[in-house]
């Protein structure tokens, strides 16, 4: 079996991309899903209704989602597994632009919408840069110069990044990202899968609920206004 | 990005085509049915003008969809696009800087809340162009498109649709220097069809226009008919359309004096507009 994550700002199109790849890839291969998410999600019943494939969801709740997902991984690996799936894809929350879900063994997609800005890649961090394929969505819908220059951020944050350019909801473009996905290797060892990146830490009383405001208030690693220092407050 | 990823090209009226690319070539496509569509190939050269016609939903988006991919029968129509007879490499696909064809639309915007001078200098400066008054060139070639004036220092977000869509073909033209340009149905969004379609044709230029406008059909050197998400038919401008299009300019010409009357707020009797 493949892992294919998808990842990616909220409305950047994540769904239509993954509805792209199972609408190809059907009759093909086997296919599961499922979504990380908040408080609600529809993607699940909607793709299993269209395309009638094993599909789930789990709401993170008060965890972030992205540290639920690593949580429910390996059991969702078994699950899709038990169903018979060539391929697993995980579509995360996509809320917070530190985090990123991506996998050993994996795929990792990014799916970034072109009318986010020409700045947003340049905001996004590990999201874009732990990902091999970047999908940049609603490509249609800009100009040629900010296509040009779209294309050159992601660069910027991930040189080695593949990019591909679609319009999710026609399907343009979609023959380059069904190729990577071909040639993705299966899982090798489910035991051994591990995140590609290190996970924003628990490092302050913040991370743990206390909802207090200034550096009085808390421990572990503050930060004043002057200094650029980060420092370590203990009890 | 690396240093290879961009080349420098010169913007001159005459040799300003990539002198790699010759000919775009349509090959055809199947039907729903799975019927082979019945022409043997499109052949687009620079300097040339193509319409596409049709009713809504015969395959025309399809069609400059295809073209504008390079289809190599991974689209729904089947149809595989040729770059001097050959299928193009990736690079040319899959870079929008390296890409022979600009598309634009009736939803091509600019999102960037810029200035017309920082945007287009956005533009030249991703193709490392360093030729002087390239962005003064540019809105120049612009203003020859719309009635309502571009200036520099003008919002990009606060233009109008005329504005924008001329921009976007003169950035096309002069800093894009593209060497295969579709317009998709850009006659509504006012701007000077007539004008556009000489320009294009004198920095030689091949150009595809999807459109509804029998004016910009018939000054076309070739239209394809689709219907039912096929080309059916490839009509060449004949002497007879030719004349045809003397009238139909006339006719144009009228309507247009008549628009800008309405819109001085004259009052339009039935002998005032003849003329």
């Amino acid at each position: 079996m493949k892992l294919v994550i998808v990842a990616g700002p909220p409305s950047a199109g994540k769904t239509a991309v993954v509805r792209q790849i199972i609408r190809n890839l059907q009759g093909t291969v086997a296919i599961a899903y499922l979504k990380i998410d908040v408080v609600r999600a529809f993607e699940d019943e909607e793709l299993r209704q269209e395309f009638g494939i094993p599909a789930r969801k789990v709401y993170s709740g008060d965890l972030c989602p992205d540290h639920a997902g690593i949580m429910v991984m390996g059991d969702a690996i078994a699950w899709a597994a038990g169903e018979g799936a060539g391929i697993l894809i995980v579509e995360s929350a996509g809320l917070c632009l530190r985090c990123s879900p991506y996998l050993t063994q994996s795929l990792g997609i990014v799916v970034v919408s072109a009318v986010s800005g020409t700045h947003a890649p340049l905001k996004m961090g590990p999201m874009i840069g732990l990902a091999d394929v970047a999908v940049v969505t609603r490509i249609d819908l800009v100009s040629q110069a900010e296509k040009e220059v779209f294309r050159e951020r992601i660069l910027d944050v991930a040189p080695g990044i593949e990019i591909v350019e679609t319009n999710a909801v026609q399907g343009t473009g979609m023959r380059y990202l069904l190729r990577r996905i071909a040639e993705t290797a299966e899982i090798g060892d489910a035991e051994t899968i591990e995140l590609r990146g290190t996970p924003p830490l628990g490092v302050c009383t913040v991370c743990v609920g206390r909802k207090a405001i200034g550096w009085q208030h808390h421990f572990g690693v503050v930060r004043k206004l002057d200094g650029v220092d980060w420092i370590f407050r203990g009890e | 990005m690396t240093e290879g990823h961009h080349y420098y090209r010169e913007a001159h009226i005459v040799a300003n085509m990539d002198p790699e690319i010759t000919e775009i070539t349509v090959l055809p496509g199947r039907d729903k049915s799975g019927r082979r569509e019945d022409f043997k190939q499109i052949v687009i050269r620079p300097g040339e003008t193509l319409s596409i016609v049709g009713p809504t939903g015969s395959g025309k988006s399809a069609l400059i969809g295809d073209i504008e991919i390079f289809a190599g029968e991974d689209t729904a129509t089947g149809r595989t696009v040729l770059v001097n007879g050959k299928i193009p490499s990736e690079d040319l696909v899959r870079d929008p800087a390296k890409k022979p064809v600009a598309l634009i639309t009736q939803n091509t915007k600019c999102l960037a809340d810029l200035s017309v001078q920082e945007f287009l200098s956005m533009h030249v400066r991703s193709r490392r162009i360093e030729r002087d008054g390239i962005v003064a060139e540019t809105i120049a070639l612009a203003n020859q498109f719309t009635g309502e004036e571009i200036v520099a220092s003008a919002r990009m977000t606060a233009l109008s649709g005329g504005q924008t869509r001329s921009l976007m073909v003169a950035d096309a033209i002069i800093i894009g220097n593209t060497p295969i340009i579709i317009l998709d149905e850009v006659e509504n969004a006012g701007i000077f069809k007539d004008r556009v379609i000489e320009m294009l044709r004198a920095y030689r230029k091949a150009v595809i226009f999807v459109t509804h406008d029998p004016l910009v059909s018939l000054m076309c050197d070739r239209r394809i008919v689709m219907r039912n998400g096929t080309v059916v038919k490839i009509i060449e401008r004949d002497r007879e359309e030719e004349k045809a299009l003397a009238a139909v300019k006339k006719m144009d010409g009228i309507l247009s004096a008549l628009r800008e009357r309405i819109r001085a707020g004259e009052l339009i009797t039935e002998g005032g507009f003849a003329s």
